[in-house]
């Protein structure tokens, strides 16, 4: 017993706060560790798997197990609420809450922590997916980038003029984000959202018109030129490289904020641009529009802060979460490691207006902030799983497609399925 | 040596007499069992009963509050969904080659350990040493050597492109699974069959020899009917053991491509989904189903059990 009380507490009588982190931003991450112990608990760096799903997975055995020593965790947002709905999460209270949800905190991103009407986590950084393009690719095909456009003008565009489109359609989570987006794209939802917190009882609602019009963008990619070779494994990585190509005309990509910092580095380098003059090629817009003259919804993404709800020290643990989420937190993350707030205060701030073009910037927190959330449901990684496999491989997609895959959800989410 | 065949025609004993001695021991034996049985239903009898009550609920870990007990509806929905039949008949084909692989395999290799005259123990020590490979590390070993990129299968199959990915498709990673989980299991089964060998008499071998029956006529007839209770006491263990197949599918395609054994499946119910109701129904068909799988090689093979430990 002497033993484990003393891994618990520490030497001389100070707590020891484990914080379970993903691989994103280590060296941040650690270092806001360190600046933000106390002379009364250390925060200490526990790293996690890197793929979303084994991150979940250890999580929630920790937890389903009332593991005492989790007292922080970085959060995927789409497990936020099925951590919260299984009360592994302490909400914050009182000030603290107002602290990690004050005004400041972008919408996209504020969303994806509140759980019943309780702030469950703390929001530490935000990510959003915009229209990667390559501006004399996009200036050939006579498209005018100023106004928003549609996923139909892009592949259009693209297949016309020797250029491809890069998506995410893998049969694994990011193929999802994909799909909710172009169904929010449209006015639809995967789940009815004013029933989505019921969890098994949430109403399906993919066959709608919104899902039809999801799967004729799908469709029409997959049976256009512009689509790329690996379109069916393809993932944030695999279309990187068709953007500078050796040969042909460059691409249309939708994916995360890293892009940017991405081709940065690579400048002159095998896979980027062949200098500075090709780099301001690069050009980025707003998600495209499932349909013409309908707001895109952005993906969102990035990592919530949570704590454990059978940690030893809450207080403690709870006082961390809002030290690593704050402002300068934030700006550490963004201008270090290319993790982008989900403060609009910090994208207003000159540390980041040095590091980023100031329209880059409006761009991601506009898209922060008006972006839509996948499902919030304690149940989003059957959903998920469910959608995965009924719209994997994308090739095969067709106006069925929306039918077939809320057949199978709402099986699934009845119990009713195998997944 | 006698053999199992040579049977001792003595008539039974009648029924030992109650005496007090006999009473006492016994008294004392189940004494001294007692704890050992205790612990054995601890550790055995009581995940089983709680696999077999948390089977009749629907209940996710990520959910505790809407736990709600459906009786046999877990049960209903796995054996009405194509998945679970899908899953089965990977494994039973799994199963049924590698066991056949192996015993063939095996075989030969436990008459090189028995045959063999010089080096004997470095000849054994290698041809068991897969078997002290944890199964993991077989996974990964293979993978590496079917990957395209840095594996050595394909530039040592003629027939096979260079780039030929392996993992791919179904039937390819099947090949590939299996081809790891014969080669870490072979031992096992050569280790099973040298027991049997050992027991096959010298007397009748030769005794045959002087007969004129050729090399075949001897296996056939002397070796293979002698060894039948070990060979089945392998087939058996095997059998069982690859029914339940997951390591080198975790490792190697995670499931990916329609390769999913039943045990994969349900680790995903339980483990990624946290779906304990169904996943325990699950692990319940598990054990039904290796229950019939030993029913049925028991009857297959028409050996008493007791024939292996030779207690007749």
């Amino acid at each position: 017993m002497s033993v484990l009380a003393a891994c618990g507490s520490g030497s001389g009588g100070k707590a020891t706060l484990n914080w379970y982190i993903n691989p994103d931003g280590q060296v941040t991450l650690n270092k806001l560790a360190k600046d933000c112990s106390t002379s009364k608990y250390d925060i200490k760096i526990q790293l996690l798997p890197a793929s979303a799903t084994d991150q979940r997975t250890q999580l929630a055995r920790r937890l389903a197990a009332k593991d005492s020593s989790t007292d922080l965790m970085s959060l995927d947002p789409v497990f936020v609420p099925e951590f919260a709905n299984a009360e592994w999460l302490a909400p914050f209270e009182g000030d603290q809450a107002d602290k990690v949800l004050d005004d400041d905190v972008l919408k996209g991103a504020a969303e994806t922590v509140k759980w019943d009407d309780k702030v469950v986590a703390a929001p530490q950084w935000a990510n959003t997916q915009v229209l990667w393009y390559r501006r004399s690719l996009a200036d050939k095909a006579g498209l005018d980038m100023t106004k928003p456009v549609t996923w139909d003008q892009v592949i259009k565009a693209a297949g016309d003029n020797g250029g491809t489109v890069g998506v995410q359609a893998n049969k694994y989570e990011a193929y999802v984000v994909w799909i909710n987006a172009l169904i929010q794209g449209a006015g639809g939802n995967i789940l009815d959202p004013s029933t989505v917190e019921k969890g098994r009882d949430a109403k399906v609602t993919i066959d709608s018109k919104a899902g039809k019009d999801a799967a004729a963008v799908i469709r029409e990619l997959a049976k256009s030129p512009a689509a790329q070779p690996d379109f069916t494994t393809s993932n944030e990585g695999t279309s990187l490289g068709q953007m500078f190509p050796a040969k042909g005309s460059g691409e249309f990509m939708t994916n995360w904020t890293f892009v940017y910092k991405n081709y940065e580095g690579l400048i002159g380098k095998p896979g980027g641009p062949a200098d500075k003059k090709g780099f301001k090629d690069l050009g980025w817009v707003r998600y495209p529009q499932t349909v013409a003259g309908e707001e895109s919804k952005p993906p969102i993404g990035g990592i919530d802060i949570g704590v454990g709800a059978y940690s030893k020290h809450l207080d403690y643990a709870k006082a961390a979460a809002v030290c690593v989420t704050n402002a300068d937190a934030q700006t550490q993350l963004a201008v270090n490691e290319g993790l982008m707030p989900s403060r609009q205060s910090v994208y207003d701030s000159q540390a980041l207006k040095k590091a980023y073009p100031a329209d880059l910037l409006t761009l991601f927190s506009q898209s922060v902030d008006q972006g839509g959330p996948r499902p919030k449901s304690a149940f989003y990684s059957q959903i998920s799983s469910a959608i995965q496999s009924r719209w994997h491989s994308p090739t095969a997609v067709g106006p069925g497609t929306p039918k077939k895959s809320a057949d199978f959800l709402s099986a699934i989410l009845k119990g009713k399925a195998l997944l | 040596m006698s053999t199992t065949y040579i049977q001792n025609a003595a008539p039974e004993q009648s029924p030992a007499v109650d005496s007090d001695r006999s009473r006492a021991e016994n008294s004392l034996a189940r004494k001294l069992v007692a704890p050992a049985l205790v612990l054995m239903l601890l550790v055995t009898a009581f995940p089983m009963l709680r696999a077999l009550y948390l089977s009749m609920f629907d209940y996710s870990l990520t959910a505790p509050d809407d736990k709600e007990f459906v009786g046999f509806q877990n049960y209903v929905t796995a054996l009405t969904d194509w998945l679970f039949w899908r899953d089965t008949f990977t494994t039973v084909f799994i199963m049924i080659v590698t066991v056949a692989f192996e015993l063939v395999i095996g075989f030969a290799f436990a008459m090189v350990m028995h045959k063999v005259i010089f080096a004997r123990g470095v000849i054994r020590t290698s041809i068991l040493i897969p078997y002290g490979v944890i199964t993991v590390v077989s996974g990964f070993a293979w993978q590496f050597a079917f990957s395209y990129q840095n594996g050595f299968v394909n530039s040592w199959l003629p027939f096979i492109d260079t780039d030929f990915n392996w993992f791919a498709e179904r039937n390819s990673s099947l090949i590939a699974i299996m081809a790891s989980e014969i080669w870490k299991t072979t031992p096992f089964m050569s280790l099973l069959l040298l027991a049997g060998l050992a027991q096959v008499s010298n007397d009748m071998l030769e005794a045959a020899r002087v007969d004129g029956a050729t090399w075949w006529q001897r296996l056939y007839k002397v070796i293979l009917p002698n060894m039948r209770a070990a060979i089945m006491v392998a087939v058996l263990f095997r059998a069982l053991d690859a029914y339940r197949i997951f390591d080198n599918i975790f490792v190697m395609t995670a499931g990916a491509n329609k390769t999913e054994s039943i045990s994969f499946l349900t680790y995903r119910q339980v483990i990624e989904q946290f779906q304990l109701g169904i996943g325990s129904a699950l692990s319940v068909l598990l054990f039904l189903s290796v229950l019939v799988i030993a029913f049925l090689i028991v009857k297959l093979f028409k050996v008493d059990l007791a024939d292996a430990r030779q207690e007749n």
